[in-house]
This record gives C-alpha cells, structure tokens and sequence, in this order.
C-alpha cells in the first residue's frame, strides 16, 4: 500500500504525460501480483469502494487526538483525510505486523463486516506511513482521485511487452482484478486471455470546431454534412463471443462502459452485431427530447423501472464502425454511411435511429439549414439540434482529433465547454453554497497544455444543480484562498461546464487576454473529462470571427 | 528574579536590559546577540555583535566586512559575562555555527533556542538540550501535522527520480544557507556520487561550508552554456529560481521543492512543485514537544509561527505557556521570492 500511495503521490503532482506514463509503467514493471493488479483495477475504475463514511474517520481521529488540536490542524490542511492521515499518532510500540499490502486491503474489505471495520482500519492506519494513511483513507471513503485516465493507465501496462493500448481494450472485458493472466501475457510468460472481448472499445474519432476562413479553402462537393445532436456521444457495440454469449456494451466517448445505466438500451440493441457510433437521446414519442431529461437518467445511482419509462433512450446512428466481425473504420465515410444505412434498416430496431444527412450544395445553403434546422429537415426535433457536423467523404474512421477530416459548426458559437477552476461563496441566499465560477480553457504552456481561467460565472443553474455543483467543490477543493475554494482540474479529473456568452472582446485585464459578455453556465457536462474541453484557439478563433463580422457590418 | 526582568520584548526583539544587549534583533541596536546567520535573525548593522565564528563569518559573506561596528567570537559551551548576567551559547543544530543562547542572572536561566531542529544533519552540530526555567521556542512547524519522515526516505524519492528519469534535469529548490548544502551532504550518504550542481546564489556560501572542511563530494557551478546538457543531473538553487525564466532551459526539468512545508499537499500544489521533498531545517510537531520536555523548563515563550496549537499543548502538560507574537521573523523554509541570499544580488545571473 505505501508503495501503490508513492505512485499515486508522485502522479498528483506530475503535469506531463509521458512522465506518469513512465511512472506507471515502472511501478507495474516493479510491484509484483496481485498488488499491480488492483492498483490497475483502482486506476481504471474497477476498484469502488464506499466502506467508510467521513463519521468514522472523524471518531477514529476524535479517540486519538486532543480537540482543539484537531481543529487546528483541519483548519490548517482543509482536507479530512489528509489531517488524520498526517495527525494519527504512532502507535506507543512497534508493531511486528507487516505493513498491509493493496491487495489485502482490497481482499479484505470485501468480506469484512461493518462492525469490523474500525478496528481493522485503525490497525492498518497504525502500520502505514503518512502517505500510505492518506491513500487508504481516500480509496475507502470513495474519495481517491488518480491523475490518470483508465486509457493512459492501459498503455503502460501494454508498454512492459511492446504493445498498444488497443490489444489490452481487446481483452480487457473479459478480465477481472487483479488481472494476473493479462500481466503474464503481456510480459510473453503467458497465452493470450482465452476470453477475448467480443465488444471492446474503439477510440472514438472526434471533430474540430470549424472557423470563418476555413470555408475560404475547403470545399463543399468533397463534405457530406448531418446534424450534430445536443446528447451524449455514446458507442454501442453488441457482438457475440467464442462460446456463444452475445455482449452487449455501451460506452461513453473516453471509453467508459456506461451499460450499467442503460439496461433497456442494451437489451433493446443486443444482438446488432456491430459496433455504432451515435448519439444518445431520450426520445418519446418519436421526439427528441431535451438535454436536460437526459441527464435526470444520468444522475441515477440505481436505475429503476420508472425511470426507464420515464425517459426513454435511443441512439441516433452517426457511424458504423464494425458489422459482423468485419472493420469497417479504414473505409471512406461515404461507403461507411452506405453501409450504415443499409444496416439500421435491416436490423429494424426501434431504439436505433439513423441520424440524417442534411443536404446541401454551398456554404451559404449549409449555413441556412444550420440557421433554421426545422425547415431543413429536423422538422420538430430542430430544438435538440445543436449545429451540424461536417465529414470529409473519403475520411477514414480515425481515433483522436485528425486535421482537415471532421468539423462540427455550432449553431450558436457563443458557446465553449469550459473546466470549473476556482468557487467562491454567493451572497444573499445563496451565501452558504458556492455559487460564484470561475472557468478556464486548454491552452499550450511551458509544462504541457494548462488551463487559464476565461471568466466568471453566477447563474444560468437550476436551484438543484446548483446543490450538485456545491457538492463537488467541497469535495473536490484542492485549496483555500479566504472565501474562493480552487477545485480540482486535471486533464482527467474535474467538472466541465458549458458556457453561454453574448460576445467576447479583447482585454488586456485578464490573464487570457479576452474577456466574455454576460457568461453564463448553461449545461453542466458531468460526462466529459476536463481534457476535451475547448481551448484557448477556438476563442482566439472566435474573436477573428466577431472581428471580421463588426468590420462587415460597419 | 522573574524572566520577565531578564528578558523582555521590545519593538527591536527580545531584550536583556540589565546586560544591556538584544538577541536577534530586527531593528539596529547597541548591542546584539544572534543565534544564526538566517537573513531573518542576523541583520546588518548593529552596533557590536556577539555570535559564533561561523555565524559571524556567515555575516560578513552576506553583508561586507562591515556589517556591524564591533565583533566577537562566541566559543560554544563557554560562559560570557555581560553586566552581570550570564550568557552561554550551545548548538542549535538547525545550520553550521547556529546556536541556542542561555541567559542567566539571579538564579533564573532563560535559553533563546533561536531555530532548532532534532533530526540528523552532517553538515552541523546537533542541538543539544540544556535545562532551563524559561524555553523560548519557534514555532514554524507548530501542528501535529507536520511530523517529519526520515529524511533518507525523502533523499531516496530524488535519486529514484533520478533513476527513472534520466533524460530530465532535476531542479531542487533549497535555501542558500544551511538546506541546500545539508541536501548535497545527504546525498553523498546516499551513496551518490555525480557531481551536484548549483546555482549561481548558492556558491558563496557552499564554499564557506568546503571551507569549513564539510564534505560535499564535486559541486560544479552552473554556467550558462552547460544548461541544456544537464539532463540527469541534480542541479540546486534558490526556491524563487523554479519559477524563473532560469529554470526553463534546462532539459525537460523536475522542479524539486525542499521543505517542511511540503507534507501538506495543498501548500506544494500551490507551489507548482512536481517532487515536494519533505526535508526541514526546522523541528517538526514531536520535536517541539520532545524538546520543551527535555529541557524541564516550568515556563515556555512561543516567538513566532503556530503559536496557539504549541501555547494549547504546553497547557494541557500543566506549564506557563505565552505567546509573543514576534514579528519580523520570516520563515526560512517557505523562501519566496525576494528571499534570496542578500549577498548574491550583486553576483552575474548564472
Ligand atoms: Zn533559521
Ligand atoms: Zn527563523
């Protein structure tokens, strides 16, 4: 544990990628089974625990340590965790126990009764050293946070034998913690994993904002356009394995299997045989329903029978990335949207819509659909289009963001998701939340991409966001300038917000060198990792735009 | 004699009126005792100063020849009379030539520890507890949050680093008196054996640490041209240099911070540390306990730092516990910007 605590440690304050990558790869080429497993299970989520609540830790610390210090402490370091972890006392004698290992905190935990759990925790705590305290406190209160993304943590395990991420996503779900046989194949002691994930992950292929001058070069015969949908990126794959069991997976556009929150639509699409690239709706009675409908399912912790009829989900079909067995992703778009067509309609499943082209032959036209996408052929579900997208027909399927191949052209630019960065408590009614944001984008710094703050927000929130919102500020503050709290944001670990503004201008006031009109926050995206946020280019970007139109205009 | 006639605070600091003289001043006096050649403590021009040789050297390294009108040497462990009160200086072990000052007269002993830290340093003498009525003690590091680890174990985090990243300069940042040179002798008793490089604000005093016959294995000064072929090695400077435009030719660096400060992880995130190296020329929370009950004292005066948790402590032991609320003593271990060796100002940017 003190070891897997080093790591994490070391990881938190790391900026640069390849730098944890070589990190990782180091503790997973250096700690032995089981204990590399789990920490590879806690670093790609596998690993949830909520054993202990903050009470215990609060009355465990209360046993040991004299009240006032205790405050003072708190007070000073800001974090439960990390105050009890530093505080708690060593034992009066040496204890001959070993020091608890990851893997027997993790075995441990799983069979243990709550009414044993305070003594045991205690008896660890006694054994660790101060960040080994902190680790354990965080992981069994739910609370770990690891600069890692499940993807980076994959590729260095992939690194021991030479290999690409995507062999172990081929895999990965047919594996469980601690992953002993992946370890041995990975490191050529081992076969293959016979279970070979017959619905795996494959990276998602992503767009770039389109600017004003770039239709000066590109041309309107090579693009196929179609409606961008205001939901929730998603890849459905269904497909079925060696021994005949048909698996059914629904991710999120990082990769993340989300199946668990959508049961109906994994039953609904079992079987396709395929791997589709869409968006995910909540669609009632042939409409598509608002973004907001969609995250009352997202929020769910346990998905009941009511809400599943309550906000009923379909995917809109964008893409069709495999069809039995066969890759269909080194294919133009054009054949892939042939091939895509062809195959909703002949599997003719309700909850698999084909997303639409929209037609058009200029710029001009494309830019009148985008204006008004009711009589462009969204007909009623106009509302819940959220601009178009633009692919080049001879575009292979491509992971990451390539040049020149895909651009998305929102429908109203004055728009950027943005990453929560500090909070500052309101005033009047609000004065006991953290109401007050302040929200930066992605850009290039000395030490990687970094995030520079953009602006300032108040409102724009439900009364119910708002509680959500305040929650993961406490819970996620990393530090304390008298009333302003600054949150935790990482490229994988922070809330993003989208902001609606009404203009932006230069300014020579702020850090960024622009400032925004009347920013608001106008959509909360609990689903998408800081990384994707916009960057500092699309408001530069934007601000050319706005100059450009004033000078026409004048 | 009650200590409060012995000693007692003036805006100057705490001061002795009946030997007519004040110890570690921050205001020009008469007549001034200083415990240790921190910026903080020992100040330019007082009248006469009384302090170690090593401290008095270190003085004159940051500030001229004529740093105060008279000197002189205070051998450790000799009893010194001024004005009828007795003055003794023993190791403080917080950096070479820093002392503690026992002052006694009419049957009272105060000892001002000045800073003072418990844990191994080869680069100084080690503090030595005498028994007293009145400690008067610092605290910096006044939480029982700050305990801290085996320095080793910290030394072990840079070399690994080190290992594991060899195409990557490591930056450390250290304060140029007392931690950067305890830095390079613990890595020598790591077993490591490529020379330490250092910035161009830690060379007076390092070679006053060589002159002193304190092994520190091959320093080698950074010169501007060798910057982009340290990779791989370890090169100290002076906290406020991490965040310098200096900083940024080296390859790919890791910018090391090392300081008690960084066992909270809030303080070395705010710092932009990547390697935050718990390693504290200071006591840390047991330290102080340890001490205050070594020395016996039935009364303890609380200069500066966090006060209310080590004044709440003494209490609940059953001891007279005051704070003072000292102002003007910085804190070494933090060395912001500005903070810089005084005496480097005038070297060339290196
Ligand atoms: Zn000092
Ligand atoms: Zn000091």
């Amino acid at each position: 544990m003190n070891r897997f605590a080093a790591l994490l440690d070391r990881l938190a304050y790391e900026p640069r990628r390849n730098a944890k990558l070589r990190l990782l790869a180091d503790f997973f080429r250096t700690s032995p089974d089981p204990e590399r497993g789990y920490a590879l299970a806690a670093m790609t989520g596998s690993l949830a625990f909520s054993a202990a609540k903050p009470g215990l830790i609060r009355a465990l610390i209360a046993e040991r340590t004299d009240p006032v210090l205790f405050g003072l402490s708190y007070d000073h370091v800001g974090d439960l965790s990390e105050t009890a972890a530093l505080m708690w006392p060593a034992p009066p004698q040496a204890l001959d126990d070993p020091t608890p290992s990851l893997s027997e905190v993790v075995e441990t935990l799983a069979s243990l009764g709550r009414a044993d759990l305070p003594k045991r925790l205690a008896n660890w705590l006694d054994l660790l050293d101060e960040t080994g305290r902190w680790a354990l406190l965080k992981l069994i209160t739910g609370g770990l946070r690891i600069g890692v993304s499940a993807r980076l943590a994959k590729t260095a395990v992939a690194s021991l034998g030479g290999m690409d991420a995507d062999e172990i996503e081929h895999v990965w779900h047919g594996l469980e913690p601690p992953y002993v046989p992946l370890f041995a194949w990975v490191e050529g002691r081992g076969p293959r994993p016979s279970a070979i994930d017959p619905a795996p992950f494959r990276p998602v292929m992503l767009a770039h904002a389109v600017e004003n001058r770039d239709f000066e070069t590109l041309d309107p015969a090579r693009f196929s356009a179609e409606w961008k949908w205001d939901g929730i990126r998603v890849q459905v794959v269904s497909a079925t394995d060696e021994e005949g069991h048909v698996r059914t997976r629904l991710y999120s556009r990082t990769g993340e299997e989300i199946s668990k929150s959508f049961p109906d639509l994994c039953e609904a699409l079992s079987g396709i045989e395929a791997a589709v690239d869409g968006e995910l709706l909540v669609v009632k009675d042939g409409r598509v329903q608002s973004f907001n409908l969609l995250q009352q399912r997202l929020n769910r912790a346990n998905v009941t029978a009511k809400t599943i009829l309550e906000f009923p989900v379909a995917v809109r079909a964008y893409d069709l990335l495999t069809e039995n067995g066969e890759d269909l992703r080194p294919l133009p778009f054009a054949e892939r949207r042939a091939r895509l067509e062809r195959f909703v309609a002949r599997i003719d499943r309700e909850r698999l819509e084909l997303s639409p082209v929209v037609p058009f032959a200029t710029w001009e036209e494309l830019a009148a659909a985008r204006a008004a996408p009711f009589e462009a052929g969204a007909s009623l579900d106009a509302d819940a289009v959220e601009g178009v997208m633009l692919k080049r027909r001879d575009s292979a399927y491509l992971p990451g963001r390539p040049k020149g191949l895909w651009y998305k052209w929102k429908r109203d630019p004055h728009r950027v998701d943005a990453v929560l960065m500090y909070a500052q408590r309101g005033h009047g009614k609000r004065s006991s939340f953290y109401s007050d944001y302040t929200f930066g984008v992605w850009r290039a710094g000395p030490a990687g991409a970094e995030l520079v703050p953009v602006g300032k927000a108040y409102f724009g929130f439900t009364d119910e966001e708002l509680v959500r919102i305040d929650r993961f500020v406490r819970k996620h503050t990393i530090n304390r300038f008298g009333p302003v709290r600054e949150v935790v944001h990482e490229p994988h670990a922070g809330l993003v917000v989208e902001v609606a503004f009404e203009g932006l201008a230069r300014s020579t006031r702020h850090k960024s060198g622009v400032a925004m009109r009347f920013p608001r926050i106008s959509r909360l995206r609990w689903d998408k990792p800081p990384v994707e946020a916009d960057r500092m280019e699309t408001l530069e970007a934007l601000l050319r735009d706005e100059r450009t139109e004033a000078a026409r205009g004048a | 004699m009650r200590p409060t006639d012995l000693l007692c605070i003036t805006p100057a600091g705490l001061h002795c009126p009946q030997g007519d003289f004040h110890i570690d001043p921050v205001r020009p006096v008469p007549r001034a005792l200083i415990t240790h050649g921190h910026s903080d403590h020992a100040r330019a021009g007082h009248g006469a100063v009384l302090a170690t040789e090593e401290t008095l050297a270190i003085m004159a390294l940051r500030y001229g020849e004529g740093f105060a009108g008279a000197t002189q040497t205070a051998p450790l462990g000799r009893p010194i009379t001024l004005g009828g009160v007795t003055v003794a200086f023993r190791p403080a072990g917080h950096v070479l030539g820093s002392a503690q000052i026992a002052v006694e007269a009419g049957g009272c002993r105060i000892v001002a520890s000045g800073d003072y830290k418990r844990s191994a340093d080869p680069t100084c003498r080690p503090f030595e507890p005498v028994p007293c009525d009145v400690f008067i003690t610092e605290a910096t590091f006044g939480l029982p949050v700050f305990r801290h680890p085996d320095v080793r174990g910290e030394i072990g985090k840079l070399l690994a680093s080190v290992r594991l990243f060899p195409d990557r300069a490591h930056l450390v940042g250290a304060y140029a008196l007392g931690k950067a040179q305890r830095l390079i002798a613990l890595v020598r008793e790591a077993g490591y054996e490529e020379p330490v490089y250092i910035h161009g604000a830690l060379e007076k005093l390092t070679d006053y640490y060589l002159s002193r016959r304190i092994r520190l294995g091959e320093i080698r000064k950074v010169s501007a041209a060798q910057r982009s072929e340290l990779a791989g090695a370890i090169v100290l400077c002076p906290p406020s240099s991490l965040q310098d435009v200096w900083s940024r030719r080296f390859p790919d660096p890791v910018t090391a911070f090392a300081s008690g400060w960084m066992r909270v992880r809030a303080r070395a995130r705010q710092k932009g540390v990547e390697l935050p190296l718990v390693v504290s020329d200071h006591s840390d929370w047991d330290d102080l306990c340890r001490t205050i009950t070594e020395v016996g004292a039935s009364e303890v005066w609380v200069t500066h730092g966090q006060e209310d948790a080590l004044v709440h402590w003494c209490r609940l032991q059953g001891l007279r516990a005051k704070p003072l609320h000292m102002i003007g003593y910085g804190d070494d271990e933090e060395a912001a910007a500005g903070d810089v060796d005084p005496g480097a100002a005038g070297a060339p940017p290196a």
